[in-house]
């Protein structure tokens, strides 16, 4: 399986290297769809400029990177484009051995399973077999790579596509079993982009069960197991915001990155849902709807975490997914991060429901982008209500896409323990309803 | 949501949506085409009025008196123009020096891609005189442009001593908060062109011209004025800009209310409005009008020198003066005042003309049709390409979806390679790329080895490719070593129907008028093609309805509704000098037409060609 990923990789880096010399790249790295305040690479280079000439790159109100990024670029600010296409890299290779982790965990089970025959009679054609699997991680590492969305975000040298490839690296580890460098993975997303902690849940989920410790308040190993992750985790946040303090020798990122995530001053359109919704309200409200809207990003990890305790890394794949619907600068890089994991779930193909519908939006979002952009900015014949109009599509379309997905993987659960062919109390064919 | 989420109502609308599918899609079809004759119908229109605050409810009364004067220079630079045999630019930066201007004259040149036969000119050279009045109770932060062509010939002549007049008059008023242009313009839009990028900063088309050494502030509205003749019978307003943008209806109100305040007959598209909405020759003169305007709206060019101001967010308007012979008639005092109260109402703007509708089309000039009433007409179409593609999507997962919510025993039909839908995907765009950009690289071959002009070699060389793009299946199908399989069409047919969709919408958005028209003949024909129809029928219809046949179609209706029907070889010579045309407007001003049929609507439309010829 090699030789198709380095290939793959081949091919990834040569779109990439042929956009990076033509003029497009100067036209996508401008796209507010593309690049976000937090990770425009314009902004970047304007930081280093501070931070050159001695004055802190976080005076001002322009740089929201944080410190451990802005010193990696200072250092490597000249093979830029090579650095974002290693990341793209990094992040496939990550995905496609995580991917290969898990399904070879999930053939396990399954087999065990079966030997201890607990699935339904009726449900042998759920199970899935290594010849359909055998592909998966490739076409995991393909919809990363060749996404659109991924090259954009590459080209335009934005720097969600590093937080994208620490994220991937989490995961490996995780997957990996390894305990500390998970945790400190984990530790360097969140200082990176701070939602990302809400992808501490989903891990821990994962140790336990890997380690067979059961999910119960009651038992010390658990709580044991808890703060001994929570520890690694915590400990290594403090020790890299630490070290980011003495790098630069004052807290000014704090507010400058975390302040900024936090509190959305910049209301510059993207693709998310908060910059018309803050730009059109009294100001008095402000503080209310951030904290309602900031809080709707972590508050599904309960319920998720609560309905999916026995399958971690579908959690995960929820958590990144919520993250980039909701989260407050989205870009089209975050997109493609839970995007590529949708080959690793085509099994639950045949319990979709609205594919194509979402397919539909979702491309028809895309093209309209650039369109209702060009309409309001340019020729200033349609307004932000239009371009407002198909963020909110594009959302709900994406918002569709994973309860679908969710629902389709509860109910192949459902499936492997009740049987496939449902009856209802009196005879006749049930039919699953999500409600 | 509780369609999405219910599966048996899902069920029953996706079996009726997939059993009604055809009749559906007629219906919708000749809703939408009878739903877009209807908007020219008057009860269904409403009625313009002016939105905007500061020019609506203030009084302006009109003074200027120096008609006689205007028209003696004229007479003059007619003369100097002829003398100098072209603009002269001497006499006009004194003349205009004369009349208290801030003066100052920019030169340009470009070279064509490729000669222009309509307007005979290749290397371009010439300069623009603009002189600025200073406002003098604002700071100089915004600016008002008047601008009138010299072009070659005894025509256009008084509308350059209008606007000298208008300068000596206005520089006597002490009421101006912005800063007036006054601009002569030489090569109509090529004149414009380096103007306005010289006043902008940009470069977009790569022309050469000396930078401008004077300059006001940001222009929020411009009127061009064309006039041929000292007497003037009625006055045509032009709307149309580049790439089918329109500007602020309120400007086109203005225009109205002023018309109407001083008696002057006003047309637009050349018509005069009628008055008898209910009778079949009053309908049919609206239609008219309306189809007139869709169609030069839909050819994505600059219909006066106004249409390139649009590109830079200034609201601009051509006013052209008709000399038809009719009793009525008007001086020069009168299209004077009718000026200068315009530019007065929009020397009062407090912010750019942005409260009326900037998507609208004008069956007659006192009756709009707003986006929200004539998108309904391409969105039934649109629905069509969607219906379809449902349909097929429902056949292709057939065993998957068909028991949507119970669970289905049937394996999923090995789906075909991706390979063979990519290639046709593919090989359509690398056709629709040589079409864009080999006619102009290789019209010196092509002059070379055949005895014809630079221009007819590029439209030739044009059409070929076109042609040639219809030979492709046959060789796409050899490539693949016969693989077309029935769901390999279904699958391609899919991703056609979709892209032509989001074509046609992000189209539509943009330019109305060219999504409709290419909707009304793309639709029908790609909406129903199959393999499996009879291949010679099916393929003449297509051909027929293709975006070449399209715009032959357009020319011939917009003779026809010009009242200059033509013979089909006449047609087509001008057929062949709107594809010259097409392509130099793409080359000098940024027209997107061109590249949007060549990169894309053509290898979509290639798509379905080569699923008629899928074996």
């Amino acid at each position: 399986m090699a030789a198709p990923l380095t290939l793959l990789l081949l091919v990834a880096v040569t779109i990439r290297g042929v956009l990076f010399r033509s003029n497009l790249a100067e036209i996508i790295s401008e796209r507010v769809e593309v690049v976000s305040p937090l990770n425009a690479w314009k902004r970047v280079v304007e930081g280093l400029a501070l931070l050159d000439l001695g004055v802190s790159p976080y005076s001002g109100d322009v740089f929201h990177e944080t410190p451990l990024m802005i010193y990696l670029f200072h250092f490597l600010v000249d093979y830029a484009e090579i650095v974002f296409m290693i990341a793209d890299g990094i992040t496939a290779v990550a995905l496609y051995l995580s991917v290969q982790i898990y399904n070879k965990n999930v053939f396990r089970k399954q087999k065990y399973a079966l030997e201890s025959e607990r699935y339904p009679a009726d449900c042998l054609e759920l199970l899935r077999s290594p010849k359909e699997m055998f592909y998966i991680p490739l076409k995991v590492a393909m919809f990363y790579l060749l996404n659109p969305f991924t090259i954009l975000s590459c080209v335009a040298k934005s720097t969600c596509g590093l937080n994208n490839a620490i994220i991937a690296l989490f995961i490996l580890c995780t997957l990996k079993g390894s305990a500390l460098l998970s945790g400190i993975l984990l530790a360097l997303a969140t200082y990176q982009s701070m939602y990302p902690l809400t992808l501490f849940a989903p891990a821990l989920l994962f140790f336990l069960q890997r380690l067979y410790i059961p999910v119960n308040l009651r038992r010390s190993s658990f709580w044991f197991f808890t703060l001994q992750y929570a520890f690694i985790y915590f400990g290594s946040l403090i020790v890299i915001t630490g070290l980011s303090f003495f790098l630069l020798g004052s807290w000014d990122f704090i507010p400058s990155v975390y302040g900024f995530i936090l509190s959305v001053p910049d209301l510059t359109p993207n693709i998310g849902l908060f910059w018309y919704f803050f730009a059109e309200m009294f100001e008095h409200f402000r503080l209310f709807f951030i904290c309602v809207f900031q809080i709707n990003v972590f508050f599904y990890t309960i319920p998720l975490s609560i309905k999916l305790k026995e399958h971690p890394v579908f959690l995960m794949f929820m958590q990144i997914a919520i993250i980039s619907i909701f989260k407050s600068y989205p870009t089209v890089g975050d997109v493609a991060l839970y995007m590529a994991f949708l080959p690793a779930w085509s099994h639950l193909y045949r319990f979709l429901r609205n594919i194509f519908l979402v397919s539909c939006v979702l491309l028809a979002c895309s093209a309209l982008f650039p369109v209702l952009w060009h309409l309001w900015i340019y020729a200033g014949s349609a307004n932000s209500n239009f371009y407002y109009a198909i963020t909110l599509l594009f959302n709900f379309g994406q918002i569709l896409l994973v309860s679908d997905y969710f629902y389709a993987y509860l109910r192949r659960e459902h499936h492997l323990t009740h049987g496939l062919y449902l009856k209802k109390k009196d005879g006749t064919e049930a039919t699953l309803v999500l409600k | 949501m509780g369609l999405l989420s219910d599966p048996n109502r899902r069920k029953a609308l996706t079996n009726l949506l997939t059993r009604l599918n055809t009749p559906i899609c007629v219906v919708c079809y000749l809703a939408a085409i009878v739903w877009f004759m209807g908007l020219a119908f008057e009860p269904f229109t409403l009625r313009t009025y002016m939105s905007e605050n500061a020019m609506g409810s203030t009084m302006v009364e009109e003074r200027f008196s120096a008609g006689e004067r205007a028209l003696a220079a004229a007479k003059e630079f007619n003369a100097h123009k002829r003398k100098a045999d072209g603009m002269p630019v001497e006499w006009l930066v004194k003349a205009m020096q004369a009349r208290g201007l801030e003066v100052f004259t920019q030169s340009f040149f470009q070279k064509l891609p490729f000669p222009d036969e309509n307007k005979e000119r290749y290397m371009v050279r010439g300069t623009n005189v603009y002189g600025i009045l200073r406002a003098p109770r604002a700071p100089r932060t915004e600016a008002l442009v008047i601008s009138a062509p010299c072009t070659p010939g005894g025509t256009n002549n008084q509308a350059v001593g209008i606007l000298l007049g208008l300068a000596q008059y206005f520089r006597n008023q002490v009421y101006w908060a912005k800063d007036i242009i006054f601009l002569v313009n030489e090569h109509d839009l090529i004149g414009m062109q380096a103007w306005l990028e010289g006043y902008h900063h940009t470069n977009i088309t790569g022309m050469e011209y000396s930078p401008l050494q004077g300059r006001a502030g940001s222009i929020q509205a411009a009127l061009s004025l064309e006039l041929s003749s000292d007497v003037i019978t009625s006055l045509d307003l032009v709307l149309e800009g580049l790439n089918g943008q329109l500007p602020n209806l309120d400007l086109a109100n203005l225009f109205y209310a002023f018309c109407q305040k001083l008696n002057v007959l006003c047309t637009i598209q050349g018509k005069l409005q009628r008055n008898d909405w209910d009778s079949a020759e009053g309908y049919t003169h609206a239609a008219q009008t309306m189809m007139l305007m869709v169609l030069k709206q839909a050819s994505g060019r600059s219909w006066g020198d106004h249409g390139l101001f649009l590109r830079y967010h200034i609201e601009a308007a051509s006013i052209r003066g008709i000399n038809s012979f009719r009793h009525y008639k008007m001086d020069a005092t009168t299209i004077g005042r009718l000026l200068e109260g315009m530019v007065r109402k929009l020397n009062n703007l407090l912010e750019r003309l942005h409260q009326s509708y900037f998507f609208y089309l004008l069956p007659s000039l006192s009756r709009f049709v707003s986006i929200g009433y004539y998108m309904p007409a391409f969105g039934l179409l649109a629905v069509i390409l969607l219906l379809r593609a449902l349909d097929l999507w429902v056949h292709l997962g057939a065993p998957v979806l068909s028991e949507v919510d119970g669970v289905s025993e049937a394996e999923q039909p090995s789906s075909p390679g991706v390979l063979s839908v990519l290639t046709p995907v593919v090989i359509s765009h690398l056709t629709g790329v040589a079409l864009y950009i080999l006619p102009v690289y290789l019209q010196d071959m092509a002059v070379e080895h055949f005895p014809v002009s630079e221009t007819e070699a590029v439209v030739l060389t044009a059409l070929a490719i076109y042609t040639a793009g219809l030979a492709l299946p046959h060789n796409t199908q050899r490539l693949l070593s016969g693989e077309g399989t029935e769901q390999g069409w279904k699958v391609l047919k899919l991703t056609s129907l979709l892209y032509l969709a989001v074509l046609l919408g992000c189209t539509a958005l943009i330019n109305f008028s060219l999504g409709f028209i290419l909707a009304v003949t793309l639709v029908p024909v790609t909406a129903s093609i199959t393999p499996h129809m009879l291949k010679s029928v099916s393929a003449l219809a297509m051909v027929l309805l293709s975006p070449a046949f399209t715009i032959f179609y357009c020319v011939l209706i917009y003779q026809e509704l010009m009242e200059a029907p033509v013979s089909l070889p006449e047609g087509l010579t001008i057929f062949l000098s709107v594809i010259s045309q097409g392509i130099l407007d793409h080359a000098l001003y940024g027209s997107l037409v061109y590249p949007l049929l060549a990169l894309f609507v053509y290898p979509c439309w290639l798509m379905f060609w080569n699923i008629l010829f899928w074996k």
